[in-house]
This record gives structure tokens, sequence and C-alpha cells, in this order.
């Protein structure tokens, strides 16, 4: 057994970086996919993405970003030892990525309702670039969604360990880590909002 | 109490549990733990591949039905690839050798983290045992080929999409474990361990672990994608929703071939380390190995639609993506005749890792170069997918990185058992294992340019002189394996005790005792001279 426990932050948030670029990478796929099939069917993509609704997009866009904001926030909060400050604030973030589910349930149960879902008979009888698009719109904001819950359970895992004093003011890693996870949560949806809710002409 | 306590420091970090019998394993953070239960997982699920291959020749014996009927070879096929390719040759060498040597070699005490690479392998067998399952649930074995290939694989009611979330989580493991060797040697090399003392062996790993990080993503959307093309219908590759069936391709070359270098250039690492040893001479041209593996994970990462040819991209796309593979032979060459270059005049002991190094050399000169033939469109076209394919990766993978990984098992056990198997045994393997393999594959290249194509269970009557000539070529090949295997167990086992620096390398591993202490260093190591430089360590 070692005398000392081995700490080196630097390589810590390093290793996160690295496990970021895999994240961008996973997504990278999705965006290749989009770019070759607007290149393909760019009049079908612009049809389709009219049909999204843009407060919905928008407002979540909103939603993230504020999110981001109160993890950056808190942070700061925990390193000048304002650890009640900081658990609000990781719940203000929390409390958006669920804001953020809520308003992804009702925009895609809306679409749903129109028969507008991956395999349906309704999205068959569209134009193929139509099709395609709607195809890959719920794979990538599916697979976003995902991300949203993951990082919203990391970041209420990370405020267990605060409230059990494992992070503190002077070991906060794994809280700077975890904003990382969730900042890249944020990134992903920039691109995606515009690509899909933005496109006209 | 004494005696025991002697014998318990003997026996290394064998000895030190710290929780009892397999738990002690199973749950181990360390790195040399680590190491051992990857090697022999590995091994396992090596013998299972090599046993299916043994089948897939002995059906081939004769045209016709000879021991199973067309749908069990398929998905005989398949496995023996899935197997190889996830469970086999991408883990092999980084995952077991790297765990065990890397650390010591930039004298550290474990990797940047343990515990993470401890889910690595928990993944590891999770995938596994998914990959598994997927034979006998579902509507049966899975019978794509390794590939997935869309439309098939979105459509065939075999148990594929059990398959493509083995692979996903198999590919997780994978990233893992490359996050960890770059964290490992960018942040925990010892005092005086600078970038060109590093050993031509961590190197190799460094560059690889990058294509780990940066191409294995994008093997997990593409099978995240398979699997919703199957379950919920996504039809992103159904043209019929207007998606298009080689956008699969692209997207699964874009990781599978970058993946060939993950499976290659750690082999060329071991290859590199051990040569110099046995030639008693520094590695010639070490920069530019150095350098030549780190342009094979660049320019490998740009090359994938090779693999498409056929498969109704433009013509431009084509020419564009020939040169760049004509490109990736510069480096890989470099490496060839640095190789040479350090046997040249060399006091040359010919023990069995060198042996099963200098294998490697020649076998995978001759696939690479056999590469080309594939890489120029003009003659692709007619030897696409015959045996002759067959027979150029079976001499890049299994005559590269299988010996690699052969000779890495001869050189390092010993270092992490303490005990020596019998090198004249060893040495008869070797030489069964070579003869094997060149009746076997030759034999597929020459086939493959008759015509015969490859993934059929029957064939024309012509081929059936080659076949069976190929299919004799498994059994020697087989017989050497056995013997190779055995006598390593035997070894590790009964094996005499092994000193601490048995071929006189003069890589920190070597100044540590057989089998290395848990913590490796009792004090951490200055580094004062290049891994190579064999008078400055005292050796010469």
């Amino acid at each position: 057994m070692s005398g000392h426990e081995h700490q080196d932050y630097t390589g810590a948030k390093f290793g996160m970086w690295l496990f970021l670029f895999t994240e961008v990478l996973l997504f990278g796929g999705l965006f290749i996919l989009y770019a070759v099939y607007l290149a393909r069917y760019p009049k079908e993509f612009v049809t389709a993405g009219s049909q999204l609704n843009v407060w919905f997009g928008g407002g979540n866009t909103l939603v993230l970003l504020t999110s981001s904001l109160f993890v950056a926030v808190s942070i700061t909060a925990l390193r000048r030892g304002a650890t009640g400050l900081c658990l609000r604030l990781l719940g203000g973030t929390v409390a958006c990525a669920a804001l953020f589910m809520l308003n992804k349930f009702f925009e895609w149960s809306a679409k749903i309702g129109h028969g507008i879902y991956p395999g349906s008979a309704h999205l068959r009888e569209l134009p193929p670039g139509e099709t395609v698009f709607f195809n890959i719109y719920y794979l990538t904001t599916g697979l976003h969604g995902l991300h949203v819950v993951i990082g919203a359970i990391v970041l209420i895992w990370t405020m267990a360990l605060i409230k059990t004093g494992r992070v503190h003011a002077n070991d906060w890693v794994i809280l700077e880590n975890a904003g990382l996870y969730w900042h890249l949560v944020d990134l992903i949806w920039i691109f995606i909002f515009p690509l899909y809710y933005l496109i006209l002409h | 109490m004494t005696v025991d306590h002697a014998a318990a420091a003997e026996r290394g970090f064998l000895a030190e549990a710290r929780r009892p019998g397999p738990f002690g394993w199973i749950f181990s953070t360390d790195h040399k733990r680590i190491g051992l239960l990857y090697l022999w997982s590995i091994v396992t699920f090596f013998c299972v591949g090599a046993l299916l291959g043994l089948l897939i020749r002995l059906e081939l014996w004769a045209p016709g039905r000879t021991i199973m009927d067309a749908q069990t070879y398929n998905a005989v096929f398949t496995l023996h690839g899935v197997i190889m390719i996830f469970l086999f040759i991408i883990p092999g060498i980084p995952a077991a050798f790297g765990n065990l040597v890397m650390p010591i070699q930039i004298g550290a005490r474990d990797v940047a983290f343990p515990r993470l690479n401890l889910l690595s392998w928990w993944l590891y067998i999770g995938g596994a045992a998914l990959a598994v399952t997927s034979l006998f649930t579902g509507g049966g074995p899975p019978d794509t080929g390794w590939t997935f290939y869309v439309p098939f694989s979105a459509r065939t009611t075999t148990n594929v999409s059990l398959a493509t979330v083995a692979v996903f989580i198999l590919g997780f493991s994978s990233i893992l474990t490359g996050l960890n060797f770059v964290t490992t040697i960018h942040r925990l090399r010892a005092e005086g361990m600078t970038w060109t003392r590093l050993p031509l062996f961590t190197w190799s790993l460094y560059a690889t672990a990058w294509i780990q990080i940066l191409a294995t993503p994008v093997l997990g959307i593409t099978v995240a994608l398979l699997f919703a093309e199957r379950v919920i219908g996504t039809g992103l590759f159904d043209p019929a929703q207007g998606g298009d069936p080689i956008m699969f391709q692209h997207l699964f070359w874009i990781y599978s071939h970058p993946a060939v270098y993950i499976m290659v250039l750690p082999g060329m690492g071991v290859v590199s380390d051990i040569i110099p040893v046995f030639a008693r001479k520094p590695a010639f041209g070490y920069k530019a190995i150095v350098v030549s593996s780190l342009a094979i994970a660049f320019a490998g990462s740009l090359v994938w639609a090779h693999h498409m040819y056929t498969s109704g991209m433009s013509d431009l796309a084509v020419m564009v993506f020939s040169l760049l593979t004509f490109i990736v032979a510069i480096p890989s060459a470099v490496k060839v005749f640095n190789w040479l270059a350090t046997l040249y005049q060399g006091s040359i002991l010919l023990d069995p890792p060198l042996l099963f190094a200098l294998s490697f050399i020649l076998l995978f000169t001759i696939g690479g170069l056999t590469g080309l033939v594939l890489g120029a469109a003009a003659t692709d076209v007619h030897v696409h997918d015959t045996y002759f394919v067959v027979g150029h990766f079976h001499f890049t993978m299994f005559g590269g990185t299988g010996m690699a990984f052969f000779a890495a098992m001869h050189y390092w056990l010993p270092k992490f058992y303490g005990r020596m198997y019998d090198k004249t045994v060893a040495t008869v393997a070797w030489g069964v294992i070579f003869t094997g393999f060149c009746i076997l594959y030759l034999s597929m290249k020459i086939v493959g340019m008759m015509g015969m194509p490859r993934r059929y269970w029957d064939y024309v009557p012509e081929f059936t002189g080659l076949n069976q000539l190929a299919t004799a070529g498994s059994w020697i090949l087989g017989i050497g394996l056995v013997l190779m295997f055995v006598n390593l167990v035997r070894g590790v086992l009964y094996g005499k005790p092994a000193p601490a620096n048995p071929w006189g390398g003069a890589t920190l591993e070597w100044q540590l005792p057989s089998p290395p202490p848990t913590e490796n260093f009792a004090h951490d190591p200055v580094v004062t001279h290049g891994p190579y430089d064999f008078r400055k360590a005292g050796i010469l």
C-alpha cells in the first residue's frame, strides 16, 4: 500500500478531454450522414425542416445555455467554499435538464401524433428526402436527449459527493469534469439547433 | 514464517492480492494483474477462433457439403471473424502486453486511471458474453460476416441486433484503454524519461491509443445506427426510405480501416523492441520508427474507402483513395528497412522471441506488398472478394500481429511469471507454425488469383487441389499452435526460474525482479539513457 493517495488533476482533466473527443466523434458520424443527405436532398430538407417548431428548439437552446451557466458558476462557488450555493446551482442545472426533456416530450409527442416517427406508414409516403430528414432528426436528437439524461445523472451523483464531503473546495476535479461533460451536451445542441430547426432556403 | 515471506517476495505481484482467490484478480486494479486477465481471456478466445477456422477449412476440403450446411457455414465464418477481430486482435497486444509492460517501461507504478482500466476489462468480458449469447438466442447466430454490411444485416432474421450491442460495448472498452494509455504516457513518465527515450513499444501504443480514441466512436455510431435500423426501422441505409447503403460502408470503414492499424502498430512496436535486444545493437533510426508509427496512424485514417472500389463510388474517389493507400506503404517500409538495418552486423541471438519477430518481418512484408495489389484500383477489381484478399489479410494480421503476439508472449512471459519455458520446444513450435502458415495462406492467395470467391460454402471442382493443400496446412498450423501454447503454459507453471533480465534488455522492465513487485518500483526511477543503449545499461 502506498503511503500517499496519487492525485493528478491535470491528468484527470486530460483524460476527460480525450473522452469528450470520443463523444464529438460519435455524433460526428451522424453529422456526416446529415451533410451527405443534405447535399443529396436540399429541397426536401428545407421542406421537412420548416415543419419543426422553432419555439420548441429555441426555448430548449435557452434552457441548455442557462444550465451551462449554472454549472460554470457552481464550480467557482465550490472553490470559494460556498457549498450550499454550489448545490443550489447544480440543482438548477438538473432542473433545466428536466425542463429540456419535458419540452422534448411535448415536441416529439406532437410530431408522433401527426404520424411522423421512424418506421411509420405516413413517413414512408413522404418524399424520400423528407423521410431521411425526420429519421436522422429523431436519431440525432434522441441520442442527444440520452446524453442530457446521462449528464443529469452525473451531476446528481456529483451533488451527492459534494454533500458527503468527498468533493470540496480543495478537491473539485470531479465537479469540473462533470461540468465539462455538461458543456459538451450543451455544445452539441448548439450545432443540432441550427442544422435542424433553422434550415431555410 | 520468514521462509513464506521470502517465497512471497520472489513471487512479486503474483503473491500480493488484496482480496482472496479469484477476487484478487477480477477486482484488482494492478495493471499487471489486469494485463494477465486480458492475456488469458484473449488467448482463450484466440483458441476458440482458431478452432472455428479449422472447421471452415475442413468444410472446404471438398466441393459441396463436407461437415456442415451452408447456413451453419455462414454463422461459423461470421463468428470466426467477430471473435478474431473484436476479441483477439484489436485488444490483443495493447490490452494484454500494453497493460503488463507499458507502465513499467515509462517508470510508472500503474496507469493513470487504474479503476477505469479494470472497468475496460469488465466491459471486454461483458461484450464477449453478449457476443456468445447472440449465438444461442433470438433467430440463431449472426450470418453477415464481421462487417455487418447492409442491406443484408438489416434484414436477416438472425441475431444481429444483440451482436451489434456486443460490438458497441467492446468498442467502449477499447476507447477506455486508449484514453488511459494516452493520459498515462503524457503524465506518468519517470524523471528523465523524455519522449526520445520512450521504448518503441510504448511509442507504438501511444500512436495506437490515439486511433482507438478517434476512430472507435465512429464504429459505435455505425453499429448503433444498424441497431436502430433493425429495431425501430430508421431506414438511414434503406433506399426505399431515401437512405444509401454505401454510407454504411463508409462509416464502417472510417473505423475499421484505422482499426487494422490498431491491430498492427502494437505488433510493430513489439518487433521494434525485440530486434535491438537480440541483435545487441541500438535500434537503427529510432526517430524514423517513431515518426513512421505516427505517420501510419495519421495516413491510415485517410484510406478507408479502398475497401469499396467495387461498391459504386465515383472514379475520382477511387483514384484519391488508391493514391492515399500507396502512401501508407512508405512509413511501413521505413520500419522494415530500419529493422533490417538494426540486424545488420548485429551479434544475433536466435532465441524464440526473435524467431517470431523475424517471421513477422517476412510475413508482414508479403502481406503488405499483396495489399498494394488490392490498393491499386485496376488490379483490385479483379481480385476483390476472392481468396486473394483472405490470404492477404491473414498474412498481415496473423503473420503480422499474430506472430508479434506470440513473440511478445515468448519475450515477456518469463518476466511476469518468473519462469522460463523450454526454448527448444518453442523453436520447434515456431518452425511448425511457420510451415503450416505458409502452406495455408499461400494456397489461399493462389486459389484467389485463380478466381475463387471468398465467403462461399461451395466451389467448382477445379479449386479442389489447392483447397485441400490449404486445409492440410491448417492442420500443421493447428499442431504448431497447440505445441506452442502447451509449452508456454507448462513454462509458466513448472518452468525453471527466470532471471530478472534473461534476454539482456535495456528497457526499465528488465531492471525489476521477475516477477515484478505490486507497485513496480520501490523508488521512482531516474532514467539516464535511451531504451536501447546497452552500453550505458551495463549489458554490453
